[in-house]
């Protein structure tokens, strides 16, 4: 080789193979793997170093794909994750030990973590914890918290169970292609060479703009093919989640609203667009007064967003009961604090991307989505097509948390396929991605509580401004949820609370695990603790004589029998209450440094599911002539297990094991709408419908095989063998009629939780179940530096019926590793923290072991009894977090994150030292 | 327009002098700085230059190659005063990030968080400028002139770092501070060196960085500190404001400037004494 002058040809060994290729002068090694190798195990999340998705082994050594040249590989042998588990023995391990541990939750930073955790084994057979986390440290995951991919590595034994019925901590259905490196997300799906898709942003918060001549400005362009604007959109230039608050433009019409949202979008070859500078198009801006928090969007003359929301108020949220000022004025005690949180950026990994096609006139989309059906609905409306003529086939989710209810890609996919004719992708920058696509809201709220001497509440009266940036998106869902959520899991019987959703000039904020409520927990949390320090009462105690409990209303008047769990899981924490107390106590007495240890806690609740509103889910299932159960299963799996646990839940339902069961789904063409991923909704709602489908199947079969309830099941070739009282009835299933998908049984189970509207005072039945949770942070603050070190983490989470405890642990770590990032480093500043390096999410270093009770007080209308899970899990970390600071140090925190330099200069504050 | 990727260094001048190439190494804090749409023809790569790569002792000190990597350093056995160096090493980004990250591409780049910067001031290292017309010697302290700026002109390419001789019994530490464990960008860093002779500092030398357009040393703090016992190391020495004089902290998003200045205070004082106890 020419070692001068790397033109054109370079070749390494890929995998054990001699491989020719000819990249692009200072190509990143990342696409040339991905676009001219065909490895779509190398993922790319970040290309800046941040994330280590791409991590691959090159001469050896670990190295992000996306920071080295092509050309620095030449003559060299490159490893990735998919070679590896063919013939590494560390790997075919990692590969058995994460599916053991659920080391690996959407996938997306699976083969990052696994090249990485291949070289440490190979430097270090038994590594210790400490070295496990430096090896891995480069590999972000937003997910599961990293503690199974800990115990993963290290090797602890698992507790499986792969019997596959309800309740059994079996592997994931779906996890054998996520440690393979053969699961395909949204940017794995297009061939390469596929026309890409660029769009064109705002630069400013607020601006008119003006294009030049488009047509001209394409005509003279090289490779670009087309270009889309507004003008393109044969149906209406507008999309919103909620139908009556739908305000977003797929393309912003004369003025924009935020910091890059799309005006156009250009459609050409790779390397066009590669060469597209969006500073070359032909655009004029003319920067306009903008807004960016709620108080100055509410100011007299401020610029209004929209012009039928005065004041720029989206809506307001409102629960009323009792009566809070005369309580308050009659409490022996009283609290009251402002709190303020900041936008929180989803994270996840794989930014979003897709692929769309037409094929036989209608278009497909292929991206990565929380909500297949709800994005259907929403290209209906832009395309101006019957839905007859678009299929959603959503891909793997790398990564959802709320941000991908929301369509991002799909419609420039569509319009982009449909105007040229031809395939086309789309894949976000990391800055585009965190740009554009929601966030968690800001919050500012006033609470005040009072309670009597011996600890009775008396009185709550809350006030949340919430910024919900420029659209609607799910913001009324905020608005609505947490006036009904801000008492927490307590009896609260004089109360007012509002919640206001504001616009501004910032990023739409909508759907982030836990809607609100993480936002409004954080304020009564904190101010429950500081009511039992002036009542003299322990906090735990406190929290305990006011829970919730059968037979007592919410908020909302709504009195559940059966099935509160709040008491239940402040209880499983009374033994570390105590122990860790007891030790932080002895560590403080001893320590002569400036560290001091603190422990706090926090309880949450979640209603499971819409507010007040349908939310049904359907679940199919087929048998065929060959005896195999097939399941239509539209329920979003981003990660959190739905695959795995409506299937087991159907399978019980059945009578067989979830192991026997062939998926199918999501995908509109071929999957009933099983709803969306969100509002901890899965496991309840499309969990009963799985369930229902499950029990009618069942009862077919018994009827055909005329046999009692009691009978059991075995699916065979060609035959069910239906088992009662010692007698085995044989079913031919080569017998009987296929109807048109080849099934000859075939059941549809629908399920829509029951609940009732709110009246105006927010009385009434929101929610079907509430999931409950109560956690115990111990953190450790060094008062000197302002830095705080979380030692460990008790979680108690009733779920009702586990129906799989290890996904059941892997909800809970994650939710623990997103409120720490929450309450300790994250805060999202359009124009300023648009990358993962300034913008700082949990490493593997950050989170410290954490110990799950599983608490399961089963309710009436969940599957089994079980409740959903998802958004509870982080509901209580934030405040226990601050909790447990104040405990250390003395301090209270009411502004999010606590950072070291906040951190520091309250405590400076205290003693003036 | 090609790669280059020469092995001789007389063809990297000369395609420095004729091609106007982007030059890269490790490439860790090239390709984030890219901007969409924005492509650069050419690059030379010098990674693979004879002799850029590796640590070695010369007569007057140690020599690390332009090319040496992180990893490179923190593999390398060196004497205790470069332990500052080292732990430097295992702190910039990620193991991914030190594998390909270069020492030269660390100050070439200079940011004012640079990891690798404090110690290497600490360790008064120099910076061997390659030239047409031969090489030159520059101290660290005048090669990086400001954020994003450093001395070299058109035509030059780093070649190596120079640290003078070390006596072998002096030691030191490195601390970094950020918001989270691994993979972040400092809120302020020390790098401390320190020779204690009989209970007592001699030759102590205290950079930081993060608290400055360029990392600093704290020349007043080291005067102060030189000839102390290390028992009378207290840590009001290090409160008094003339001693943090040199520095000038922004407030941005990692933290106030206040902040800086009181949390450098500390890690002054722990990062000596980390210094003093040695390895």
């Amino acid at each position: 080789m020419d070692a001068h002058n790397i033109e054109a040809n370079i070749g390494f060994t890929l995998n054990g193979d001699p491989v020719q290729v000819a990249p692009l002068p200072g190509e990143r090694l990342s696409e040339t793997l991905r676009e001219r190798c065909g490895r779509r195990d190398v993922k790319i999340g970040c290309n800046a170093g941040d994330c280590g998705a791409c991590t691959v082994l090159v001469d050896d050594e670990v190295v992000c794909a996306c920071l080295m040249p092509a050309q620095q590989a030449a003559g060299g042998t490159v490893e990735t994750l998919a070679g590896l588990v063919k013939t590494d023995n560390h790997a075919k391990a990692l590969m058995e030990r994460f599916q053991d541990h659920g080391a690996a939750q959407c996938g997306i930073c699976t083969p990052g973590m696994m090249v990485s955790a291949v070289a440490l084994l190979r430097a270090d057979a038994a590594p210790n914890e400490q070295r496990v986390s430096q090896a891995l440290a480069g590999v972000l995951c937003r997910c599961t918290g990293y503690r199974k991919i800990i115990d993963a590595v290290l090797g602890v034994p698992a507790s499986l169970d792969d019997t596959g019925g309800v309740g059994a901590s079996m592997r994931r259905l779906d996890g054998i292609a996520k440690v393979t490196g053969s699961e395909v997300f949204g940017d794995d799906v297009a061939p390469a060479g596929t026309l890409e898709i660029k769009v064109v942003r705002s630069p400013y918060p607020c601006a008119a703009f003006t294009f030049g001549n488009l047509d001209a400005w394409c005509a003279q362009a090289d490779g670009i093919e087309a270009v889309l604007t507004a003008d393109d959109i044969a149906g209406k230039n507008c999309f919103g989640v909620i139908p009556a608050f739908a305000d977003q433009p797929v393309f912003a019409e004369n003025v924009t609203r935020f910091r890059g949202e799309a005006v156009a979008a250009v459609v050409g070859t790779p390397d066009a667009i590669r060469r597209f500078n969006p500073n070359d198009f032909p655009v004029t801006w003319t920067e306009r007064e903008n807004v960016s928090d709620v108080t100055s969007a509410q100011a007299d003359g401020a610029p209004q967003l929209h012009g039928d929301r005065a004041g720029n108020l989206m809506c307001r949220g409102f629960v009323k009961t009792g009566d809070a000022e005369a309580a308050l004025a009659a409490a022996d005690v009283t609290v009251e604090g402002d709190f303020t949180t900041r936008f929180v950026e989803h994270g996840y990994i794989e930014p979003e991307a897709g692929f769309a096609e037409v094929v036989d006139g209608r278009v497909e989309i292929h991206a990565c989505t929380q909500a297949p059906v709800m994005d259907l609905e929403a290209m209906e409306i832009i395309l101006g097509l019957d839905r007859s003529q678009i299929r959603i086939v959503p891909t793997a989710v790398g990564g959802g948390f709320g941000s991908k209810l929301d369509i991002s890609v799909q419609p420039y996919l569509a319009l982009a396929a449909l105007k040229t004719g031809r395939p086309v992708r789309l894949v976000y920058s990391r800055q585009e991605s965190m740009q554009s696509t929601t966030k968690r809201h800001p919050s500012e709220i006033s609470l005040k509580i009072g309670a009597m001497k011996d600890g009775r509440l008396s009185g709550f009266r809350f006030v949340g401004h919430f910024n919900t940036g420029a659209y609607a998106s799910w913001g009324p869902t905020v608005a609505n949820r947490v006036p009904v959520h801000a008492s927490g899991p307590y009896k609260v019987q004089d109360y007012c609370a509002t919640a206001d959703g504001i616009h501004t000039h910032c990023p739409p904020a909508g759907a982030f695990r836990g809607f609100g409520v993480p936002q409004s927990g954080v304020a009564q949390e904190s101010l429950f603790d500081e009511l039992a320090d002036k009542l003299k009462i322990d906090a735990l105690d406190f929290r305990i004589l006011n829970a919730l409990e059968d037979g007592a209303p919410t908020v909302c008047g709504q009195v559940f029998t059966q099935g509160v769990g709040a008491k239940a899981c402040l209880e499983a924490l009374r033994p570390a209450w105590k122990t860790e107390r007891a030790e932080a106590d002895a560590f403080n007495a001893r320590s002569t440094g400036s560290v001091r240890r603190g422990v706090g806690l926090a309880a949450g609740w979640y209603g499971c599911g819409n507010t007040s509103l349908p939310n049904p889910s359907t679940i199919k299932a087929g048998i065929r002539a060959d005896g195999t159960v097939v399941l239509h299963q539209g329920a979003m799996d981003i990660g959190q297990g739905s695959n795995t646990v409506i299937s087991q839940i159907f399978a019980a339902a059945l009578g067989t094991l979830a192991t026997q069961i062939q998926l199918i789904g999501a995908d509109t063409d071929v999957t009933p709408d099983a709803g969306k991923t969100s509002a901890s909704r899965q496991t309840f709602v499309s969990g009963n419908a799985a369930r229902l489908s499950g029990e009618d199947m069942r009862a077919q079969i018994l009827r055909h095989a005329n046999v009692s309830n009691d009978a059991t099941l075995s699916f065979a070739s060609g035959a069910i063998t239906v088992s009662d009282n010692g007698k085995d009835h044989t079913i031919d299933l080569s017998n009987l009629e296929q109807d048109d998908e080849g099934y000859v049984f075939l059941s549809t189970g629908t399920y829509d939780p029951p609940t009732k509207p709110l009246d105006e005072n927010g009385q009434g039945v929101p929610y079907a179940q509430f999931g409950y949770a109560a956690q115990l942070a111990v953190v450790e603050v060094d008062e000197a530096l302002g830095t705080i070190k979380p030692i460990k983490f008790v979680a108690a989470h009733d779920v009702g019926k586990a129906i799989n405890p290890m996904l059941v642990e892997g909800q809970v770590h994650g939710g623990i590793a997103q409120g720490l990032g929450m309450a300790l480093m994250e805060e999202y500043l359009p124009g300023r923290t648009e990358n993962l390096h300034d913008y700082l999410i949990p490493t593997i270093g950050d989170i410290p072991p954490i110990e799950t009770l599983i608490v399961e007080v089963p309710d009436e209308h969940g599957p089994y009894g079980a409740k959903g899970l998802g958004e509870h899990v982080l509901i209580p970390t934030t405040p226990a977090l601050l909790n447990a600071i104040k405990h250390a140090t003395g301090v209270r925190i009411r502004s999010i994150p606590v950072t070291p330099s906040k951190l520091r200069q309250a405590i400076r504050g205290r003693s003036n030292d | 327009m090609p790669y280059l990727a020469p092995t001789n260094f007389d063809d990297a001048l000369r395609f420095l002098a004729t091609c106007n190439p982007k030059i890269v190494a490790g490439c860790t804090d090239y390709f984030p700085s890219l901007a969409q749409g924005v492509i650069h023809e050419n690059l030379l790569d010098i990674s693979r230059i004879d002799g850029m790569r590796g640590i070695t002792q010369t007569a007057d000190g140690w020599r690390i190659g332009a090319a040496t990597t992180w990893t490179d350093i923190a593999r390398s056995a060196l004497p205790p005063a470069f332990d500052t160096l080292k732990l430097a090493a295992i702190e910039v980004g990620s193991v991914q990030i030190q594998n390909q990250g270069t020492v030269a591409g660390n100050i070439c780049n200079a940011s004012p968080a640079a990891d690798g910067v404090p110690p290497l001031l600490a360790l008064n290292a120099q910076v061997e400028v390659g030239t047409p017309s031969g090489s030159r010697i520059v101290a660290l302290s005048d090669f990086i002139t400001g954020v994003r700026r450093i001395a070299l002109a058109p035509g030059e390419i780093v070649v190596a770092l120079h640290i003078p001789h070390i006596a072998d019994d002096t030691t030191s530490a490195f601390l970094k501070l950020g918001s989270r464990k691994h993979l972040v960008i400092s809120i302020a860093m020390v790098a401390a060196v320190v020779r204690v002779e009989q209970g007592t500092l001699r030759d102590v030398r205290i950079a930081v960085g993060s608290c400055s357009p360029v990392a600093t040393r704290l020349p007043d703090l080291e005067a102060l500190l030189t000839d102390l016992k290390v028992t009378d190391l207290d840590r009001s020495l290090f409160d008094q404001d003339k001693v943090l004089g040199q520095l000038s902290p922004i407030t941005d998003v990692r933290g106030s400037a206040d902040y800086r200045v009181d949390v450098v205070s500390e890690m002054c004082h722990r990062a000596i004494l980390t210094a003093c106890k040695g390895n």
